[in-house]
């Protein structure tokens, strides 16, 4: 079973490597938005990736208004 | 489609369309690859009417406000038509604001209703200011068996047996108050009609014909203007169907094309960016021979349709792109923000019939529309049937302020009289924007005279609602502004937020205030972001109520400093 910790950590690997952003660069209380330089349509972008890894669902509806890589980690946490 | 000359309200109309095509499907709701619900005209009524009947029994009564904050699906339709059932006004909020930014509208509007998806109000209950919602009722939908509801009830559970009675309307009473801005300073909540509403289907739908059996994709959210006329009063007047889809991924938007066979979709400039990048990587990845075969047959479509659309051509030639936008796909309509004619012609070439249009929330959506006939991509069309343009105070190249008047026209800005005569003068309203009509009756598009920018996205940010993120910065004084305000660009595109900067005596910009800087402008939406500061030495004009006298400010920079001037964050 994953801890929290571990789950955050993978989806900053996993941010990092899919925007090509240096892993160390990432805090999980960084805004995903403006650290990656990323828009709404590449937010949902890594949402599919990170659905994809942890095999899981992750409703769009429910993360409106999750801009750090903390809150992200909880959700997905949560449906592990 | 129906009469709309028939009719005094949206909740006529909508009755009435409810009552023509009973059988017809009216919503289809999907979340990913399931379908979570499809409704005929008769169950929408049967789902809407029982809703309708338990808001009279709570006391919600003709004229009375109530808000909708929930992503698209079948529950905002059926809540916003019980709304408008018993006379209310409607006041549809963006869910994609935070929950502090909600609960001052829900104020400013005076909601004494709302309905929410469970999830966001979850966040506004935990929000600081939760205290102050002066809602009479809130009826959260979708909420987990056991949850903590706040004090709200369930909306699947907010039922009334029996006959709801229908409380009509008059043409020039308000339908709805749509907010265009001011989250952060002052509020600017248009008061539209039902007339302003009816008028705007009726001279849009000749263009964009609804029938039973056309499907619009919604996936601008339905609280904009686009989406709530062209989702909703259009597509049911005219008996179609809406897809609403939960999860707004490129590749679900792309299988929703082809399962449902869609008619129309709204999109804003980022969406039909994406959905442009998307395929050239799909034309790129061709092998050679195949790839200068699609070129050509590109080249061909595009010499055929130059004067105007030709689908049927253009689906012979060029079959597989056409096939995954579902094959019958009659038009992508972009707006909410200037789209780049480069990005209109890649579709434009393809035979994708893209129609752009300029528009506000003033003026109930659409000003324009562009039916390329003939194609005209630096243009954003013509005016749509019953809208009269004026450029005012045109300048030796014709450009001057683009003035309009429509029967589309808002009432007002709530609670706002000096912000309504500003805008709406002796009928015509003022857009701030700058244009020109050509001689085939085209407007051009030439920056903005009001001190804002418009995102590719759709939003509408004005310095003044950005600048609380900045409260107590630790220089003398500080303004944000649209760098196209301070330094006029001809264009539309590449708007940028800018904050000018003035320090204390004997301060210097020091690495602690500049990371102070960004570290604020982090805390706001990545839409509302600064990308750069000023520097400025003098005191700004100040107001004797002590604001700052913005346009005079803006005057002084611009006479000394240029857009060079701006150093990154």
């Amino acid at each position: 079973m994953r801890t929290l910790e571990n789950t955050t950590s993978e989806v900053l690997e996993l941010a990092a490597s899919h925007f090509n952003v240096p892993r160390e660069q990432l805090r999980p209380d960084d805004d995903f938005f403006k650290k990656l330089g990323i828009n709404s349509l590449q937010a949902l972008d890594l949402l599919t990736h990170l659905e994809n890894h942890f095999h899981i669902e992750l409703p769009d509806y429910e993360l409106q208004g999750v801009s750090d890589f903390r809150t992200l980690a909880e959700r997905i946490q949560s449906r592990l | 489609m129906l009469d709309l000359r028939k009719y005094n309200s949206l909740g006529e109309a909508l009755r009435a369309a409810l009552d023509r095509w009973p059988n017809e499907t009216c919503l289809i709701e999907v979340d990913r690859e399931r379908e979570n619900a499809r409704l005929t005209y008769r169950q929408f009524k049967e789902a809407a009417l029982p809703l309708a009947h338990a808001l009279q029994d709570a006391g919600f009564q003709s004229g009375m406000r109530a808000a909708i904050i929930m992503t698209n699906q079948s529950k905002w339709l059926i809540s916003a038509y019980a709304i408008f059932f018993c006379g209310g006004l409607l006041v549809p909020l963006d869910y994609k604001l935070t929950p502090a930014e909600q609960l001052k509208l829900l104020a400013h509007s005076k909601a004494e209703f709302l309905v929410v998806e469970y999830h966001l109000w979850r966040a506004i209950a935990q929000a600081e200011g939760f205290k102050t919602l002066a809602t009479r009722a809130v009826l959260v939908t979708e909420a987990t068996a056991g949850a903590d509801l706040a004090g709200a009830k369930r909306w699947e559970e907010f039922r009334s047996a029996g006959e709801p009675a229908f409380v009509p309307r008059n043409r020039q009473d308000p339908a709805c108050i749509v907010y265009s801005s001011g989250t952060g300073g002052r509020p600017k909540g248009c008061v539209l009609t039902h007339e302003n509403y009816l008028e705007q289907c009726m001279a849009v739908t000749p263009i964009f014909p609804f029938w039973p059996g056309a499907r619009y994709l919604s996936i601008i959210p339905t609280n904009h203007a686009i989406d709530f006329m062209a989702g909703f009063i259009m597509a049911f007047t005219g008996g179609g169907a809406v897809v609403h889809l939960r999860a707004l991924r490129p590749e679900f938007i792309r299988d929703a094309f082809t399962r449902y066979k869609i008619t129309y979709m709204a999109v804003v400039p980022l969406i039909l960016k994406n959905l442009q990048r998307g395929l050239r990587q799909r034309f790129d990845a061709l092998p050679p021979g195949r790839r200068k075969m699609l070129e050509a047959l590109i080249s061909l479509n595009r010499t055929l349709t130059r004067s105007a659309p030709n689908p049927t051509i253009s689906r012979m030639l060029l079959r597989q792109v056409h096939d995954a936008f579902g094959g019958e796909l009659r038009a992508l309509l972009v707006g909410g923000a200037f789209t780049e004619p480069a990005t209109i012609e890649f579709f434009h070439d393809l035979g994708i019939p893209i129609y752009n249009g300029y528009g506000c929330t003033e003026a109930c959506t659409a000003i324009t529309l562009n039916d390329s006939k003939p194609f005209r991509p630096e243009t954003v069309g013509r005016p749509v049937p019953g809208m009269e343009i004026r450029i005012l105070n045109p300048d030796g190249e014709g450009i001057g302020e683009v003035s309009v008047r429509s029967k589309t026209v808002m009432s007002h800005y709530l609670d706002d009289p000096e912000m309504t005569s500003e805008t709406v003068v002796a009928g015509w309203l003022m857009t701030g924007d700058f244009g020109r009509i050509d001689e085939s009756g085209h407007l051009q598009l030439f920056g903005r005279k009001k001190n804002m920018i418009v995102t590719e996205e759709g939003k509408n940010i004005y310095p003044e609602d950005v600048e609380n993120a900045f409260d107590g910065l630790g220089v003398k004084e500080y303004c944000v502004f649209a760098a196209n305000y301070l330094w006029p660009a001809r264009t539309m595109v590449g708007e940028q937020l800018v904050i000018v900067i003035h320090l204390e005596p004997g301060q210097t910009v020091s690495p602690d205030l500049t990371a102070n800087i960004a570290e604020r402008n982090r805390r706001l939406l990545n839409y509302k972001r600064i990308s750069g500061y000023l520097l400025w030495e003098c005191d700004f004009p100040l107001t004797a109520s002590l604001k700052i006298k913005r346009g005079e400010l803006a005057e002084q920079i611009r006479g000394t400093l240029g857009r060079d001037s701006v150093l990154p964050l």
